[in-house]
């Protein structure tokens, strides 16, 4: 296999990170450049041979204390394709259900000296204290509660880039539980940086404080968010993460009736060209009407598509590659 | 119990009960307590007096806190009784008031006496009893009240609970006025709290955390004060932490109910900006809040509407503080950093010396009906001398207190406890190290 090292590692190293842990501090060029690097590793995934051996013996933990099918697919091909060695632990059969605290399950595992850890975690703020706690692993943050989840923040930046081309004088609307909501964190502020116009959507009981604060246009009125945006972008109604007795609405079905997204809707308030997504997995019939997400303004599948290349940039640049690549003077 | 005679000299006395602030003499008698305050004393004493020289230092009654957390009995490896006297006095507090939210919940006589027999055995300080309102602080039924005031409790509350039910709060507030005894109360509507882990704004919406809205504390002071002018009982309202909490009680004052409120120095000094790294040390409840509320409480020391300052001391070891910030336990240590927090408020021009030493000693006294927090004549010889030429750097690990959750690591706070006596003892005294306890106190010499 010829080895794969992607963009000009020379005289410009652009990301110097040990952690990916949330897009709330990454620079807008930061930003670029691992949607550029995500971009080459895009191309490699429509090869015949997708496998490279970038990563080879290296060690990709996917600690997983939360649920995930997707992400942790994602990352675990992304890894693969790298030629890394990956090893998964899981909620259900970690020792966290033995009574084991995060910090001594992270500092065991860091005894074992893995390169990545790969962390989600249902409480906020767990993968930075990981990466606090572990000063010589690298982590990234596969979400971490209702905080960040950058991949996905970065995968959905270089869905709406190859859709629009570019960020600057277009507008994202993001419709739904904001605030439960790591995915419209990490949409927020990457989506802010790279210079493009954020209107958040929802019923004001799912509109967090103080949200005006990170540079966004607050709307409950679907029409009025939807009327000239370039993106509308549909968060899941995440029923497993709304606590009980939290009076957020009264039904589904009412939600669905003033924040879903149906043709109707699409055709008396949309752009014609207007571009739909969803973080998944979706609620068929309650954010999206089945026909809209399956239907031609939908990009949902390139999402999961570009999830896998922007984890392999991920993976790469956190390790360093770059730095690597610079220092072996391969230019 | 008889001490021997004590004469500090050369010190300047400040006494915010008598308003007396000079240089001035000070003898504490062979019975424990203050005999006289004034100049020249010296030619009164003989060779049997422990002489004290105080000049350049200041002496004040010794400090009261009206809320604080021993842990004892049922958490003894966060406090115990005597861990967190050993704390009280390194911070300069001779009288303290503990909570009842032990196990067992001090909510009998029993318990009460057990916290009081356990105080003396250590003999540090003046440890008062807060008994519960609610039987196991379940919020459901009355607590039997008067058996746990015989047995020596100053005061009733659920603190650490919220006391939902507004008809339990009636009549506790009701049945409080046959023994005139404050009732505190922990201010917090648990259902618009709803899970919160911190004061909720940008910060919370930033770190994706939960937040607790001020309006969880407004709406149940506004409740309880409108159930205290019904029912005529003392209500004292526990840490406030808001600005609609401190204009409504200034509000009440001005109608004449009896309301009084006393705040942390946690929430005079911080805003929830510093939880931004997930310090659990920042975790506590109220929460920490925003710029105005912080301003609105020190206007409230200023105006007089907050009596006094309390620490809200609540230890809790490692193990429950580091994990994460939605499952760490609420609160921080506070006794032995109260003093020098305040005195940043004088540092800062907020209030004058005088007021300062007020809020912890004739303050929390006065409101409260307790006999100490104060040098007039008679009154226990409970002393706190200060240095006010040095400063202290707070070291979490040189704490006095059995744990170490503080947030202010490193912050070099003005002027250091120098000695305090109690009863006539010196049970803290400033050895240029860390300081010495107790007995090891009383024996120690200066060079």
């Amino acid at each position: 296999m010829r080895a794969f090292a992607p963009m000009s590692a020379g005289a410009d190293v652009l990301f110097r990170r040990k952690d990916l842990l949330g897009l709330r501090f990454l620079s807008e060029g930061e930003i670029l450049h691992i949607l550029d690097v995500a971009e080459q590793f895009r191309e490699l995934n429509l090869r015949a041979v997708k496998k490279v051996p970038t990563l080879r013996g290296k060690s990709v933990v996917h600690l997983f204390l939360e649920p995930s099918t997707r992400t942790r697919t994602s990352f675990d091909i992304a890894a693969k394709r790298m030629s890394a060695d990956t090893f998964s632990i899981s909620g259900g059969a970690s020792s966290a259900t033995k009574g084991e605290t995060l910090m001594d399950t992270a500092r065991n595992l860091a005894a074992m000296h893995p390169d990545i850890i790969v962390v989600r975690h249902k409480r906020a703020g767990g993968a930075k204290a990981l990466a606090e706690a572990l000063p010589d692993t690298s982590i990234i943050n596969a979400g971490d509660g209702a905080c960040e989840h950058p991949t996905q923040g970065l995968l959905d930046l270089l869905t709406i880039r190859r859709a629009l081309g570019g960020f600057r004088n277009r507008t994202v609307t993001i419709i739904g539980d904001i605030t439960h909501s790591r995915v419209a964190r990490s949409n927020i502020h990457g989506l802010r940086a790279v210079g493009a116009n954020v209107r958040v959507c929802g019923p004001p009981t799912l509109i967090p404080a103080g949200l005006e604060e990170l540079g966004v246009e607050v709307h409950h009125n679907l029409e009025q968010a939807m009327r000239g945006a370039d993106v509308l972008m549909a968060l899941r109604i995440q029923k497993e993460r709304i606590p009980r007795g939290g009076h957020f609405f009264p039904t589904t079905r009412e939600y669905s009736r003033l924040y879903g997204i149906n043709r109707d809707k699409l055709a008396a308030w949309g752009r014609k060209d207007v571009v739909i997504m969803h973080p998944g997995p979706i609620n068929r019939g309650i954010e999206l009407e089945p026909e809209v997400a399956d239907g031609e303004w939908s990009v949902i599948l390139d999402q999961v598509e570009n999830g896998v290349a922007v984890r392999m940039a991920c993976l790469y640049l956190v390790l360093g590659g770059e730095r690597a690549a610079a220092r072996e003077g391969r230019g | 119990m008889s001490v021997r005679p004590t004469i500090l000299h050369g010190g300047r006395v400040i006494d915010p009960d008598s308003g007396f602030d000079g240089i001035s003499d000070l003898l504490i008698g062979s019975d424990g307590r203050i005999a006289e305050l004034g100049v020249n004393l010296a030619a009164q004493t003989d060779a049997k007096w422990r002489r004290i020289d105080v000049t350049g230092k200041w002496v004040l009654p010794g400090l009261v806190d009206i809320h604080t957390h021993l842990r004892e009995p049922g958490f003894e490896y966060k406090e115990t009784v005597e861990t967190g006297s050993r704390s009280a006095v390194a911070g300069g507090f001779t009288t303290i008031a503990c909570m009842a939210n032990t196990k067992p919940v001090n909510d009998t006589g029993a318990v009460t006496r057990f916290i009081v027999d356990r105080a003396k055995q250590c003999g540090l300080a003046r440890i008062l009893p807060i008994g519960a309102l609610s039987r196991g602080l379940q919020g459901q039924e009355l607590a039997e009240i008067s058996d746990m005031l015989d047995e020596g409790a100053v005061a009733i509350s659920d603190d650490g609970q919220p006391v939902m039910d507004a008809h339990l709060m009636r009549r506790g507030l009701e049945y409080s006025t046959i023994f005139g005894v404050p009732v505190s109360v922990h201010e917090e509507d648990s259902c618009l709290s709803h899970r919160g882990c911190m004061n909720e704004s940008a910060t919370s919406t930033r770190l994706g955390l939960s937040g607790i809205p001020n309006a969880a504390e407004d709406v149940m002071v506004a409740r309880d004060i409108v159930l205290a002018e019904m029912t005529g009982g003392h209500l004292h309202v526990a840490h406030i932490s808001t600005a609609g909490a401190v204009r409504m009680v200034r509000e009440a004052q001005a109608r004449g109910i009896k309301v009084s409120t006393e705040v942390t120095p946690h929430h005079f000094t911080l805003t929830d900006d510093a939880c931004v790294d997930y310090d659990t040390h920042t975790k506590m409840a109220p929460p920490l809040r925003r710029g105005p509320d912080v301003e609105a409480c020190i206007e409230g020391l200023k105006d007089g509407t907050i009596c006094c300052i309390a620490t809200d001391h609540a230890p809790h070891p490692a193990q429950d503080k580091d994990v994460e910030f939605e499952l760490a336990a609420n609160g921080i240590v506070g006794l032995e950093t109260a003093w020098g927090l305040t005195m940043r408020l004088v540092e800062a021009g907020h209030i004058d010396l005088m007021t300062a030493v007020r809020l912890l000693t004739t303050g929390p006294s006065e409101c409260w009906n307790l006999e100490t927090g104060t040098l007039r004549a008679g009154r226990p010889g409970d002393l706190c001398v200060i240095d006010p030429n040095a400063t202290q750097t707070v070291v979490p690990g040189d704490l006095w207190s059995k744990s170490h959750n503080t947030p202010f690591k490193g912050w070099e706070l003005p002027t250091r406890i120098d000695r305090t006596i109690f009863g006539g003892r010196t049970v803290f005294v400033w050895d240029g190290v860390r300081g010495r306890i107790g007995e090891d106190a009383a024996r120690f010499r200066a060079r």
